[in-house]
C-alpha cells in the first residue's frame, strides 16, 4: 500500500489554538501541562512511593525471619532502647530543623537557611554514628548479620534505612554549597523542596523501624 | 590488583563463546570503525548518545531490543538444537554451557528485549499522544535509557569474561546462593538487573509524572487514547513492582557477597522467601510487558478499522482492573510450594478472575472490527494474529490456574509452551505491531508491507510450529531445562519444535529484509502528510518525523479522537484553519548525564562482580561527581526562536494542503 493514497491532511497548529498559561495549569487536564514546580514535586513524590515500597520488602523478609534467630541471641537480648530513644530523638529534631529550613527558604532568609540545614545535617550524622556504634558492638558480641537470618535481615532493613541517611546527607551538603553558590534560584528552590520531601520521609520509616524493629522485638 | 580476575576468566578452551564472542566483537569493531572514519562520530554524539529529546531515547530503547532479541534468539536456536541432537546423546553443548545459555535466554527476553522495545514505545509514543513536547523529565529518561544500555552490556560481557548464571532466568536460591554457585555468573546477573532495574524504575517514575501531570490543554482522563492509559497503568506497574525486585536481587546479594542468611539453608535462612518476593515483582512484570502491547494493539485495530475503538471506558476500566490484580496472583507461580489447599485456591481463583478483563478487551478488539472497514496492513496482521494466538495461550494458562492441574504440569514443557505463547502472542506481535505502525512516523517513511507480511506469516506459523510440540511433550511429561533425555517418545516433537525455531529464524531475516529494503526505496515511501494511515490520535498531527518540539502550537482537545474530528472538519471545510500565531519555544538541552552515568555504572558492576573494590569505589565517587554537575547547570533549557517554529510548521501545514487539494482533485 502507498503511503499517500489514504493520507489526510492536517498540521497540529489547526487544532485550536487558545491554551492555558503554564503558570495557572493544574496538569488535570484542563489548562495543560502543570508548571515545573508541581512535575518536579510530584515526581519526586512517586519516587518516594516506590523507595517505600522497597522499604516494605524489607520489612516484610523482617517480619518473615524474626523469629529465625538459628540459636543465637534474639532483639530481647540485643537491643539497648535507650539508645534508640537518642536516635529517635536526634532523627526527629534533625527533621524539625529541616522544617525550619524549608520556612526560611520561603522567606529568603540565606543565613537562617544554611543554619538549619546545618542542624539537620549535624544531627542527622549524630543519628547515623550511634547507629554505627550499635551495630559495631553487636558485630563486636558476635550478633554481626551472618549469625543468624533474624540479625541478616535486622542490619539489612536497619542499615538500608541508613544508608539512606548517608545519601541524604551528601544531597545536604551539596544543597548547601548550591544555595551558597547559587542563592535562591527557582531550580535549587524545587531541588531542596525534594530534598525536604525525602528527609521527611526516612522519619517515617524511622518510626515504623523503631516501633516493628525495637519496640515489638524487644517486647515479644 | 583486579580482585578475581585473571587470564582464566577468559574461556580459551570453549570454542563456541569464544568464537561467537570474536565475531560479535569484530563486527561491533567494524561498525565502530565505519563510524568513525565517515566522521559520523560528533553527529551520534549531539542528535543520538546526548539527546534528551523522548522520541530519540524512545527510538534507541527499540534498537537495543531489536539487537538483543538476535542474542536471545541465537540462544534459542542453539537450545532446540541441542535437544535435537541430545536423544540418547550428550548433544554439543556441555551442561554448564546449556545452563548459562537457558538462563541467558530468558534474562535478555524479557529484561533486555520485550522492556526496552515496549518502554521504547511509549517514550516515542506517549508524548506524541497526549499533545505535549517532551517527557516532565527528559534528562532522566536518557539516564534511564542508559542505565539499561548498560546492563545489556554486562550481561554480553559475560559471555567473554567469565560466565553468565547457570540458575535460571529467575535465580533461585539455594542453587544461586555461593554455595551452589561460587561463579561470577550470578553476580552478572543480578548487579546488571541491578543497574538495568534502577534505569527501568526512573523511567517509569517519569512516564507516570508525564501522564498524570503534562496533558494538552483539554486532555482529560477519559479523553486520552486508549495507548495512554496502558502505558499509565504499565508504569505504575513498574513504581510498585520493580522496588521489590531491587530489593530482592539486594537480598541475594548480600547473602553472596557478605554472608548474610536471607535464602541460604542453614542459620534460619528461607529460600522459599525468596519465591514469593521474587514473584511479587514477577507477576505485575508480566503486564508491564502486556499492557502497553495491549495499547498498541487497541491503536492499531481502531485505525485500520476505521471506527473508534469499541467500549472505550470497558478498555480503560479493564486496563486498570488488570493493573490492580496482577499484585494478586503472584503465589500461582509456585502451586507446588505448599502453602496450603486454602491458599492455592484463592490464588487459583485470582489468577481465573484477571481472565475476565482480559476477555473484555479481546471482545472490544473484535467488536471495534466488526463492520468496520477493515485494511488488512502488516501492522493488523500482528494483531490479528495476536487475538488468535493469545486467547489460546490465555486458555492454557486458565488451565495452570488451577492448583491440581498444576501440580502435574509444574516445571513441564507445558509451562514453558504457555508463557511462550502469552508473551510472544502479545507482547512480541505487539512490539512488531508498533514497529511497523510508528515507523513511518519516526523516520519519516513506511515499512515494505509486502517483506512486513511475509515476516508475519514466517513468525506466526513458526510460532505454532514452534510451540504446539513442546505443550504436548510436556503432557508427555517432559521437564523444561533439559540438556539430554532417552525417552523415545519426546524426540520426534522436539525435532518439529526444532524446525518451528527455524521458520521463526526465515520470520526475522524477513524482517531484516524489511528494513534494508525500505531503507534503501526510501525516497519512495516517503510519509509527506505525517498521516500515512488515516489515524485518529495526535501524534498523526504532526509532521514525519515530528520536530524536536513536536506541537508548534500546543493542541487544545476536545472530545475524544480530536485529531479525527478536526480532520474531518477540514476536509468538509476543504481548508486548513487560520494560521496560529508563533512564540518561541523552550527546548532541553542536550546532557552526557545519561551516558557518563551509565559508563559508571557499568564500571561500577564490572568491578563488583570481580571483586575490584577500588574501581568500585572510584565509580561510586564519579557517580556523585556527575550529580554534582549536573546539578550545578546554570543553563538548563535553549529557545527555539518563533521563526524557525513558523518555518517548521508552515512546511508541514504546505504539504498538508497540498494532499487536501489533491483530495478534492
Amino acid at each position: 500500500m502507498s503511503t499517500s493514497d489514504i493520507a489526510i491532511p492536517l498540521p497540529s497548529s489547526v487544532l485550536d489554538l487558545r491554551s492555558v498559561p503554564p503558570s495557572e495549569a493544574t496538569g488535570h487536564g484542563e489548562g495543560g501541562p502543570a508548571p515545573k514546580r508541581i512535575v518536579v514535586g510530584y515526581g519526586f513524590w512517586i519516587f518516594l512511593l516506590s523507595d517505600i515500597i522497597m522499604f516494605s520488602a524489607f520489612f516484610a523478609s523482617f517480619a518473615v525471619l524474626a523469629s529465625a534467630t538459628a540459636g543465637g541471641p534474639g532483639a530481647a537480648q540485643l537491643f539497648d532502647l535507650r539508645n534508640v530513644q537518642i536516635e529517635t530523638v536526634c532523627l526527629l529534631l534533625s527533621s524539625v530543623c529541616c522544617g525550619v529550613a524549608t520556612l526560611a527558604v520561603e522567606q529568603r532568609y540565606a543565613r537562617l537557611t544554611q543554619l538549619a540545614l546545618l542542624a539537620t545535617g549535624v544531627l542527622g550524622a549524630a543519628f547515623l554514628t550511634l547507629e554505627v556504634r550499635e551495630f559495631a558492638s553487636l558485630i563486636a558480641q558476635g550478633a554481626g548479620p551472618s549469625r543468624s537470618a533474624f540479625l541478616s535481615s535486622f542490619f539489612a532493613l536497619v542499615g538500608c534505612h541508613g544508608a539512606h541517611i548517608t545519601a541524604g546527607l551528601l544531597w545536604l551538603g551539596t544543597m548547601m554549597a548550591q544555595f551558597y553558590a547559587k542563592g535562591f534560584r527557582a531550580d535549587i528552590c524545587r531541588r531542596y523542596f525534594c530534598f525536604s520531601l525525602f528527609w521527611h520521609a526516612l522519619d517515617i520509616i524511622w518510626v515504623a523501624i523503631f516501633t516493628i524493629v525495637y519496640l515489638i522485638g524487644v517486647r515479644s | 590488583m583486579l580482585g578475581k580476575l585473571t587470564w582464566q576468566a577468559i574461556p580459551f578452551d570453549q570454542p563456541i563463546p569464544l568464537y561467537s564472542a570474536a565475531v560479535v566483537g569484530m563486527m561491533l569493531l567494524a561498525v565502530l570503525l565505519w563510524v568513525v572514519v565517515k566522521g559520523y562520530v560528533p553527529y551520534l554524539w549531539r542528535e543520538w548518545i546526548t539527546s534528551v529529546d523522548h522520541k530519540r531515547i524512545g527510538i534507541m530503547y527499540c534498537v537495543l531490543a531489536l539487537v538483543m532479541l538476535l542474542r536471545g534468539f541465537i540462544d534459542a536456536l542453539m537450545m532446540r538444537s541441542q535437544q535435537a541432537f541430545a536423544f540418547h546423546a550428550a548433544g554439543y553443548l556441555p551442561p554448564e554451557h546449556y545452563n548459562q545459555i537457558f538462563s541467558a535466554h530468558g534474562t535478555i527476553m524479557i529484561f533486555f528485549v520485550a522492556m526496552p522495545f515496549m518502554v521504547g514505545l511509549m517514550n516515542f509514543v506517549v508524548p506524541l499522544q497526549l499533545g505535549v513536547r517532551d517527557v516532565a523529565f527528559p534528562t532522566l529518561n536518557s539516564v534511564g535509557f542508559w542505565l539499561t544500555a548498560a546492563g545489556a552490556l554486562l550481561v554480553n560481557v559475560s559471555l567473554v569474561v567469565g560466565e553468565f548464571s547457570r540458575a535460571g532466568w529467575l535465580p533461585y536460591p539455594p542453587l544461586s546462593g555461593i554455595q551452589y554457585s561460587p561463579g561470577v555468573g550470578v553476580d552478572y546477573y543480578l548487579w546488571a538487573l541491578e543497574i538495568s532495574g534502577a534505569g527501568t524504575l526512573v523511567g517509569g517514575i517519569n512516564l507516570v509524572t508525564t501522564i498524570l501531570k503534562t496533558r494538552a490543554p483539554g486532555m482529560r482522563y477519559m479523553r486520552m487514547p486508549v495507548f495512554c492509559w496502558t502505558s499509565l497503568a504499565s508504569n505504575l506497574l513498574m513504581v510498585a513492582a520493580f522496588p521489590v525486585l531491587t530489593a530482592t536481587l539486594a537480598m541475594l546479594l548480600l547473602d553472596r557477597y557478605l554472608d548474610f542468611h536471607f535464602f541460604t539453608n542453614e542459620a534460619g535462612g528461607n529460600p522459599m522467601m525468596f519465591v514469593n518476593l521474587i514473584w511479587v515483582w514477577g507477576h505485575p512484570e508480566v503486564y508491564i510487558l502486556a499492557l502497553p502491547a495491549f495499547g498498541v494493539f487497541s491503536e492499531v485495530v481502531s485505525t485500520f478499522s476505521g471506527k473508534p475503538l469499541f467500549g472505550y471506558r470497558s478498555m480503560v476500566a479493564a486496563t486498570m482492573t488488570i493493573c490492580v490484580l496482577s499484585f494478586m496472583v503472584w503465589l500461582h507461580h509456585f502451586f507446588t510450594m505448599g502453602a496450603g489447599a486454602n491458599v492455592n485456591g484463592f490464588f487459583g481463583i485470582m489468577s481465573m478472575i484477571i481472565a475476565v478483563p482480559t476477555g473484555v478487551k479481546i471482545f472490544n478488539w473484535l467488536f471495534t472490527m466488526y463492520r468496520g472497514r477493515v485494511r488488512f496492513s502488516a501492522a493488523m496482521h500482528w494483531a490479528i494474529g495476536f487475538m488468535v494466538t493469545f486467547v489460546i495461550g490465555g486458555m492454557t494458562g486458565v488451565l495452570l490456574a488451577m492448583p491440581p492441574a498444576d501440580f502435574v504440569m509444574h516445571n513441564s514443557l507445558f509451562l514453558v509452551a504457555h508463557f511462550h505463547n502469552v508473551v510472544i502472542g502479545a507482547v512480541l506481535f505487539g512490539a512488531f505491531a508498533g514497529y511497523n505502525y510508528w515507523f513511518p512516523k519516526a523516520f519519516g517513511f513506511a515499512l515494505d508491507e509486502r517483506l512486513g507480511k511475509a515476516a508475519f506469516w514466517c513468525w506466526f506459523v513458526g510460532f505454532y510450529v514452534a510451540f504446539v510440540p513442546l505443550y504436548v511433550t510436556g503432557l508427555l511429561g517432559m521437564t523444561r531445562r533439559l540438556q539430554h533425555y532417552d525417552q523415545p517418545q519426546w524426540h520426534p516433537w522436539i525435532l518439529v519444535a526444532g524446525v518451528g525455531a527455524l521458520i521463526i529464524l526465515c520470520g526475522i531475516a524477513l524482517q531484516a529484509a524489511q528494513l534494508v529494503v525500505s531503507i534503501r526505496s526510501r525516497q519512495r515511501r516517503t510519509d509527506r502528510t505525517g498521516d500515512p494511515w488515516d489515524g485518529r490520535t495526535l501524534e498523526w498531527a504532526t509532521p514525519s518525523p515530528p520536530p524536536l518540539f513536536n506541537f508548534a502550537v500546543l493542541p487544545n482537545v476536545k472530545g475524544e479522537e480530536p485529531y479525527w474530528g478536526v480532520k474531518r472538519k477540514a476536509i468538509t471545510a476543504m481548508q486548513l484553519s487560520p494560521e496560529p500565531s508563533y512564540e518561541p519555544i523552550e527546548v532541553p538541552r542536550n546532557s552526557s548525564t545519561g551516558i557518563v552515568t551509565a559508563f559508571l555504572a557499568f564500571v561500577l558492576g564490572f568491578a563488583l562482580i570481580w571483586h575490584i573494590w577500588w574501581m568500585a569505589a572510584l565509580a561510586l565517587v564519579g557517580a556523585y561527581a556527575t550529580f554534582v554537575v549536573f546539578a550545578w547547570r546554570d543553563v538548563a533549557e535553549s529557545v527555539l526562536p518563533a521563526e524557525e517554529v513558523a518555518r517548521i510548521d508552515r512546511a508541514n501545514r504546505s504539504s498538508r494542503a497540498l494532499a487536501l487539494t489533491e483530495m478534492h482533485a
